[in-house]
C-alpha cells in the first residue's frame, strides 16, 4: 500500500494504509484517536467533523487519499485541559452540552468558522453549525459558547 | 449539634433504600479522603451524576471534589431498575440524601465517642469533625473503624433546605470537561485490550427471514475471525472495525431474505390504529353528582406518528466470555434488567453475567442499547474469550430499534347552554409504550426473536398508572371538569416495533387536551390563559401559567404571519409543572421563533441543569412537532437515514427562555420530560393563532397545513 503523508495536528504523519479508507476509520482505528465520533457514516450528522486546511469536513466520507499533503486538525489537536482552545473554555463556561456525543464535531465546525470569520453574528454561527446535528437540544447554549469564544479571542 | 429529630409518624425507608438497604452499597468513606457514591441510576446526558454528587456532598458536609461517582454495575451497585421517567432525582437522589444523612449521624456518634464529647457540640466541615477546644477528627480518620455494612434505618431527617450549600447551586457538571477535551468516556471510545469488532446483518425488510447466506465473500476479507449464524441472526467478527464493516457488506451481498410481514398504510395510521385488535382499559372515570345539562357535544381527533429516538451515536456494546461467565459493557438504562433478559436468552444464571454501564450518547428512551448488548454477547461466543465491540449501523438504528408509538386520540366534550364543559371523554388508540427488557419471563431483545429457536416478539404494554401510565400518561385532565371518562385501547398486534420514548404517551395526550381546550376557549371567545386558570384549583399549576404569561407578556399583539399559543401540563400529573408559550411565524413552513417556559420541579438541585433539560426537551419537542415522522411502505421502514428522517437544525432552533420557580422546600422531581407536552401544544395553538388553522395531526408540516386548510374551507 502506498504511503500517504499529511500533517495531523501539526505533526508530519506518514501512513501506510489503503488510500480509499475513510479518514475517520484511520483516525479511530489505526491511530487510536477516538475523539472524532462515528454518527452516520454518510456525512449527514457532523459528529466526525475535523478541519482539513481551513474547512470543517465530515471525516467519515473523506477518503484518506484526499488529505494527502494537507493539514488535518482533530479535536485532539484543538486544545487540551492544560492548554484549552477558547471554544473549549467557552463550552465549559456555558455548560453547552447534554450528552456531548456531537460536541467534538461541533467544536471543529466552530473552530473552522472562527478561522474564517473571527467575529461572527449569531446567525452566522447557526449557519456554520447547520450541518451538525444535536439531538439533546443544546443548540442555543452552543451558539452562545461560540460567540463567547469569539469575543474572548477578539479581546486578546 | 444534631439533625435527628423524632419523626411524627412511623417512618419508612424510601423505595430505593428499602430495595437496597445496605448503606455501603450506596456510600463508602475512604481513608484517603474521598467519598464514593454508587447510584443505581446512570448518566444519559441529563447530568444526573452531578446532581447526585451535589446531594451527597451537601448532606455529608464534604467538598464536591471529594465525591467520586461509581458507574452502575451488576457487580455491586444498588438495583434501581431503569433510569427513566424523570425519576432519578426523585428515587436515587432522595435515597442518597437519606443514606448520607444517616451516615453523617453514624460518623458524628463515632467522633463523639473518640473525642469524649456529645454529638451536639460537634460540627463537620469538609469531612473534618471538630468541637470546642480545637478537638477534632475526620471521616477519613474514622473510616477504618466505622462500618457502613449495615442496614439503613428510617427516621434520620436530612438537612433543612436553608442549610444546604451545594444542592440548589448551578455547579459545573462533572462530565463536561472530559467531553469537551475528548477524553474517552463514551463506550464507543473505550477499547478493551485485545478487542475485536463485530457487526450484525439485519434485513431491510421488516421481520424478514434469512433464507440463504453465502459466506464466501465475507470469508475473503482480511482480518475475519468468525461468521456467526443462528437462524435469522447473522454477524461477523473481525480483527478491526474496517474489516468488520467490509465483511458485513460482503455478507449482505450473499444474503437472501423472504418477507413475512406487511406494514400498515402510513397515511391512514390514525384510522388503522382504531381498527386493530386491542385491549381496553378504563383509565379514570368521574361522575358528577348532578346530572349535567348538556346542550351540545364537540368531538375532535388528534394523532401523532411513530417517532424515532434518533440518538446521534449508533448503539454499541462490548462483551467478553470467560468459560460460562460473560461480562458486558453497555449504555443500557438498566443494567440489572438487561442482565435478566440476557440470562433468559443464554439460559445461564444471572449471577454468571456481569453488566456494567458506560456512557453512551443521549438515548431519550429505550433505543437499541439493550439489543446491541445481546448482539455482542452472541458474537463474542465465537472468539475464544476475546472481547468484541459491536456497533449498529445508522440505518439499523433508524429502522430496527424500537420507536415511540403512534397514537390516535379522540376527545369529546359536552357543553352546557353557557358553553361550559360538563363532561369530558378521552380515548386513546395505539401500541403500548414500553417493551423494555427485564420485566417479563420472555426476553425483549431483538436478536432473541431471530435465533433458530426464537423467542416471540414482545408486544409492547403500558406501565401501570401508579407508575405514571404509558399511552395514558397525562390523559387524566388536571382541570376541574365535573365528570370524565378516560379510556385506552392498547393494540395486541405490533407490526412496527414500539417501546419507551421520552414522555411515553404524555406528549400526545397533552397535545390533544391542550389543543382541544384552546379550541373550546376560542369557541367561547375567552382568553386561553384565563380559561385554564378558571379550571385549575392547583396553586402550583396556576403559578407556572401566570409566570409564563407574565414573562411572555401574554398576549402580545399579533402581527401578520405570527401567532402565540399556550400549553400546560404537570408531567405524569405527579411530577414537574410546566407551562409554555410559543411564538411562531410563517405561512407555508412554520418556524418557531421563541419558546417561553416556566417550570416547577420542587427543589432544583442544579438549577442550570434543570434549565438545560427544559431547553433541550423544548427543542426536541419542536423537532418532533415540525419535522418528525417515521416513514414506511408496506414492506420496510424507509426513514433509515438523517436525510429521510430530518430533525431540527441550528438555523431552525427557537430562542428558549426558561424560568425555574423557586421551591426549595418541596421534594425534587425530574425535569427531563416536563417540556415536551406543553411545548407541542403551545406550538399547535400558536399555529392556529397565526393562520386560523387547527392542525390536529402531527407533524405540522406544509402538507398538513394544506390538508387543514382544505378541511377548513
Amino acid at each position: 500500500m502506498p504511503d500517504i503523508r499529511f500533517r495531523l495536528n501539526g505533526v508530519e504523519t506518514n501512513i501506510d494504509a489503503d488510500p480509499d479508507v475513510s479518514l475517520l476509520t484511520l483516525l479511530r482505528g489505526q491511530l487510536g484517536m477516538t475523539g472524532s465520533h462515528f454518527g452516520c457514516g454518510a456525512g449527514e450528522c457532523g459528529a466526525c467533523n475535523v478541519i482539513v486546511g481551513d474547512h470543517a469536513v465530515t471525516a467519515c466520507d473523506t477518503p484518506l487519499w484526499s488529505v494527502a499533503d494537507k493539514d488535518v486538525t482533530t479535536i485532539e489537536g484543538l486544545g487540551d485541559a492544560q492548554k484549552p482552545h477558547p471554544l473549549q473554555r467557552a463550552f465549559i463556561a456555558e455548560q453547552a452540552l447534554q450528552c456531548g456525543y456531537c460536541v467534538s464535531g461541533i467544536l471543529m465546525s466552530a473552530a473552522a468558522l472562527l478561522k474564517q470569520n473571527p467575529n461572527p453574528t449569531g446567525s452566522e454561527v447557526r449557519a456554520a453549525l447547520d450541518r451538525n446535528l444535536c439531538r439533546c437540544g443544546s443548540h442555543n447554549r452552543m451558539v452562545r459558547a461560540v460567540l463567547r469564544a469569539a469575543a474572548e479571542m477578539q479581546a486578546r | 449539634m444534631t439533625d435527628t429529630v423524632p419523626s411524627p409518624s412511623a417512618p419508612k425507608l424510601l423505595q430505593s433504600l428499602a430495595a437496597n438497604p445496605i448503606l455501603s452499597s450506596w456510600i463508602r468513606i475512604l481513608p484517603e479522603g474521598h467519598v464514593t457514591v454508587s447510584p443505581g441510576k446512570v448518566e444519559i446526558g441529563q447530568g444526573i451524576v452531578t446532581a447526585l454528587a451535589q446531594i451527597a456532598a451537601d448532606e455529608l458536609d464534604v467538598e464536591l471534589a471529594r465525591v467520586q461517582m461509581v458507574r452502575a454495575s451488576t457487580a455491586g451497585s444498588p438495583n434501581e431498575g431503569v433510569t427513566s421517567g424523570s425519576l432519578s432525582v426523585q428515587q436515587s437522589g432522595r435515597a442518597i440524601r437519606q443514606a448520607c444523612a444517616e451516615i453523617r449521624q453514624i460518623f458524628l456518634a463515632a467522633a463523639a465517642d473518640r473525642l469524649g464529647v456529645g454529638t451536639d457540640v460537634l460540627d463537620i466541615v469538609d469531612g473534618i469533625i471538630s468541637g470546642p477546644g480545637n478537638i477534632s477528627t475526620s471521616y477519613w480518620e474514622l473510616a477504618g473503624e466505622v462500618s457502613l455494612d449495615r442496614h439503613a434505618t428510617p427516621g434520620t431527617v436530612p438537612k433543612a433546605s436553608a442549610r444546604r450549600s451545594v444542592a440548589g447551586n448551578s455547579v459545573q457538571r462533572l462530565d463536561i470537561r472530559d467531553k469537551v477535551f475528548a477524553h474517552p468516556r463514551f463506550i464507543q471510545d473505550s477499547p478493551l485490550p485485545g478487542m475485536l469488532h463485530g457487526r450484525v446483518l439485519r434485513p431491510e425488510l421488516s421481520g424478514a427471514a434469512l433464507v440463504e447466506l453465502k459466506e464466501d465473500g465475507a470469508r475473503k476479507i482480511a482480518g475475519l475471525i468468525a461468521i456467526v449464524r443462528d437462524g435469522n441472526f447473522a454477524g461477523v467478527v473481525s480483527e478491526n472495525e474496517a474489516g468488520a464493516e467490509l465483511a458485513v457488506t460482503a455478507l449482505r451481498k450473499g444474503a437472501a431474505w423472504s418477507s413475512r410481514e406487511t406494514l400498515p398504510d402510513e397515511d391512514g395510521m390514525a384510522e388503522w390504529l382504531k381498527a386493530q385488535p386491542a385491549e381496553l382499559t378504563v383509565i379514570a372515570s368521574k361522575r358528577a353528582s348532578a346530572r349535567p345539562e348538556k346542550t351540545r357535544t364537540i368531538r375532535r381527533q388528534y394523532s401523532r406518528p411513530y417517532l424515532a429516538h434518533g440518538s446521534i451515536a449508533p448503539s454499541c456494546a462490548m462483551a467478553q466470555w470467560n468459560g460460562d461467565r460473560v461480562r458486558v459493557w453497555t449504555h443500557s438504562q438498566g443494567v440489572y434488567l438487561l442482565r435478566a433478559d440476557l440470562a433468559l436468552v443464554l439460559k445461564i444464571p444471572a449471577e454468571n453475567i456481569t453488566v456494567e454501564h458506560m456512557e453512551g450518547a443521549g438515548c431519550y428512551g429505550h433505543n437499541a442499547a439493550d439489543d446491541v448488548a445481546l448482539d455482542a454477547v452472541l458474537l463474542a461466543k465465537a472468539t475464544g474469550g476475546r472481547p468484541v465491540r459491536v456497533q449498529w449501523s445508522r440505518a439499523d438504528e433508524m429502522s430496527h430499534a424500537p420507536f415511540g408509538a403512534a397514537m390516535t386520540i379522540e376527545i369529546e366534550a359536552d357543553l352546557d347552554a353557557r358553553d361550559e364543559i360538563v363532561d369530558w371523554r378521552h380515548s386513546i388508540w395505539g401500541n403500548g409504550h414500553t417493551a423494555r427488557p427485564g420485566r417479563a419471563d420472555l426476553p425483549a431483545l431483538l436478536a432473541a426473536t431471530e435465533l433458530a429457536k426464537p423467542f416471540p416478539r414482545t408486544i409492547a404494554t403500558n406501565p401501570a398508572q401508579a407508575n405514571g401510565g404509558g399511552a395514558d400518561r397525562n390523559s387524566v385532565p388536571l382541570y376541574d371538569f365535573p365528570s370524565w371518562q378516560i379510556e385506552s385501547h392498547r393494540l395486541t398486534t405490533m407490526p412496527i416495533r414500539t417501546s419507551a420514548l421520552r414522555t411515553l404517551g404524555a406528549q400526545g395526550n397533552v397535545f390533544a387536551i391542550e389543543s382541544f381546550l384552546d379550541e373550546l376557549a376560542a369557541e367561547r371567545g375567552e382568553d386561553p390563559v384565563v380559561f385554564r386558570l378558571r379550571h385549575l384549583s392547583d396553586q402550583r399549576a396556576q403559578d407556572v401559567i401566570r409566570a409564563v404569561a407574565k414573562r411572555a407578556k401574554w398576549k402580545p399583539a399579533r402581527r401578520d404571519g405570527t401567532g402565540y399559543g399556550l400549553g400546560f401540563a404537570r408531567y405524569k400529573n405527579t411530577g414537574a409543572y410546566c407551562a409554555a408559550v410559543a411564538e411562531v411565524e410563517g405561512t407555508d413552513d412554520i418556524r418557531v421563533k421563541r419558546l417561553t417556559i416556566a417550570v416547577d420541579v420542587g427543589e432544583a438541585i442544579n438549577p442550570d441543569g434543570v434549565i438545560n433539560q427544559i431547553e433541550g426537551g423544548a427543542i426536541q419537542a419542536t423537532s418532533w412537532v415540525l419535522k418528525e415522522r417515521v416513514r414506511f411502505d408496506h414492506s420496510r421502514i424507509t426513514s433509515n437515514s438523517w436525510s429521510e428522517y430530518p430533525i431540527l437544525r441550528f438555523s431552525e432552533v427557537p430562542d428558549v427562555q426558561v424560568e425555574v420557580m423557586s421551591r426549595p422546600d418541596i421534594e425534587p422531581v425530574g425535569a427531563g420530560e416536563a417540556a415536551h407536552g406543553p411545548v407541542t401544544a403551545a406550538i399547535a395553538n400558536a399555529v392556529f393563532d397565526a393562520l386560523g388553522l387547527r392542525v390536529r395531526h402531527l407533524p405540522i408540516t406544509r402538507e398538513r397545513l394544506i390538508a387543514a386548510m382544505e378541511l377548513a374551507s
